[in-house]
């Protein structure tokens, strides 16, 4: 059987859901003889290749870099997983929202809280540029399996890529799709 | 007493005069799904988790809130279809795009009934854009806290304080979406002058709208039973365990 290509991508969030990845330990190594990481915060890949399999997709879409890499990565792949509450719910990534749109969360963070030369941070071209909402991946693009958690413990990753391993339509039972 | 017959889940119950269709189903072992319900408090039916399906004569059915519906003689009655699973899910999924709830850094975090009902109900997701509306938090109080992007105006705590406590310093204002929990006539919580402090409202919040101050992420266990311990002490003088 060919092997999987996998792939991880990390948007707006804190890369605690890879943290949890990494929690898989000795199942790293069976990972490791059935899949090829193609692309991830963990290998050195600067582009994200065409015809990936599986992608986990931790972070929120916050900025207009996540906007346009969760856009290649979705037409690039063909299963895509929710990886986590921030990529689910939008979670602590998006608890700026009810602040406002970008101005007023970069005046509040830079210019209100600060108490020696507040200033607005303008880098065209090497700080991406905020969008005014933060949200789930779901809401910009289509997400085939949700997988919730902040972050979601190992053992609920690896239900999930043992059934999509296996080439099982898989589904998270029970108790395994809490929030938080 | 007149005991009225009727069918729950193709199940024959019977349910005595002014039982509701939620007690004769718990009494029966049937379980509906309940959020704004509290052992000890009056119904309201403000969440509709516990909507039930009921037969009308000609065909069909109605939908009816489970706990504020009467039994009555042969209702046959659906408590867990296709369409009321749906409809379940949906409520939940409207509750948490409505305010701003953030499990991961709750002080209910995992101790709260919002959260276990999206587990229990399927929620792995909201389908809806959430509505993201600035809430306030009132810190006012000395010992409890409130934060409004956490509630989900079921209205225990106001019940609770008018029912239980017999202050009634909860009451609800505004409407729709700007629909806010009050003290008093929307005065801050430490200034209340009718509020006992007694904590009775902190017991029955489902969420970690009410909180004791300084609890942090995953601390706040509400004590939910001990509401219904007062009303049975006083109402059956039963003190149970």
């Amino acid at each position: 059987m060919a092997r999987l290509r996998l792939a991880t991508v990390w948007l707006g969030g804190c890369s605690g859901c890879h943290m949890s990845f990494l929690d898989l330990d000795e199942f790293l190594m069976d990972l490791a003889d059935r899949v090829d990481v193609v692309y991830s915060p963990v290998v050195d890949a600067k582009e994200y290749p065409e015809g990936v399999d599986l992608v986990l997709v931790e972070g929120a879409v916050a900025n207009e870099d996540n906007l346009a890499m969760i856009r290649r990565v979705r037409e690039r792949t063909r299963i895509l997983v929710s990886f986590g509450d921030c990529a689910v719910t939008g979670n602590v990534t998006a608890l700026r929202n009810p602040i406002g749109g970008s101005d007023g969360v970069l005046r509040r963070s830079f210019v209100e809280q600060t108490d020696r030369d507040p200033q607005i941070p303008f880098a065209p071209g090497v700080l991406p540029v905020l969008l005014d909402r933060v949200t789930p991946v779901h809401s910009v693009v289509s997400v085939d399996l949700y997988l919730p958690g902040c972050p979601p413990p190992a053992p609920r990753i690896r239900a999930v890529l043992e059934q999509l391993l296996d080439g099982r339509p898989a589904r998270l039972a029970g108790r395994e799709i809490k929030f938080g | 007493m007149s005991v009225h017959t009727l069918r729950i889940d193709e199940k024959d119950v019977s349910a005595r005069a002014g039982q509701t269709i939620l007690e004769a189903a718990s009494e029966n072992g049937i379980s509906i799904p309940t959020l704004c319900h509290l052992e000890g408090l009056s119904n309201v039916g403000a969440c509709r988790l516990c909507l039930v399906e009921v037969a009308v004569v000609g065909g069909g059915t109605r939908l009816a809130a489970a706990c504020v519906t009467a039994a009555a003689e042969e209702m046959v009655i659906q408590t867990d279809t296709d369409r009321l699973r749906e409809y379940r899910k949906m409520i939940v999924e409207l509750l948490f795009a409505e305010r701003n709830h953030v499990c991961s850094v709750c002080v209910a975090n995992n101790h709260c009934e919002l959260q276990e009902m999206a587990v229990s109900q399927g929620v792995d997701h909201v389908r809806y854009d959430y509505l993201e509306p600035r809430c306030d938090v009132d810190l006012s109080h000395p010992r409890f806290g409130l934060d409004h992007n956490r509630c989900i105006l079921c209205t225990r705590c106001v019940r609770a304080c008018d029912e239980v406590e017999g202050a009634h310093t909860w009451d609800v204002s505004g409407r729709g979406t700007l629909s806010r929990v009050v003290t008093d006539l929307n005065a801050p919580w430490g200034a209340s002058e009718t509020c006992t402090s007694c904590g009775k409202c902190v017991m029955a919040c489902p969420t970690g709208a009410l909180f004791h101050q300084s609890s942090t992420v995953s601390e706040m266990i509400h004590e939910r039973t001990r509401l219904s311990f007062l009303v049975d002490a006083r109402e059956k003088k039963q003190w149970h365990a």
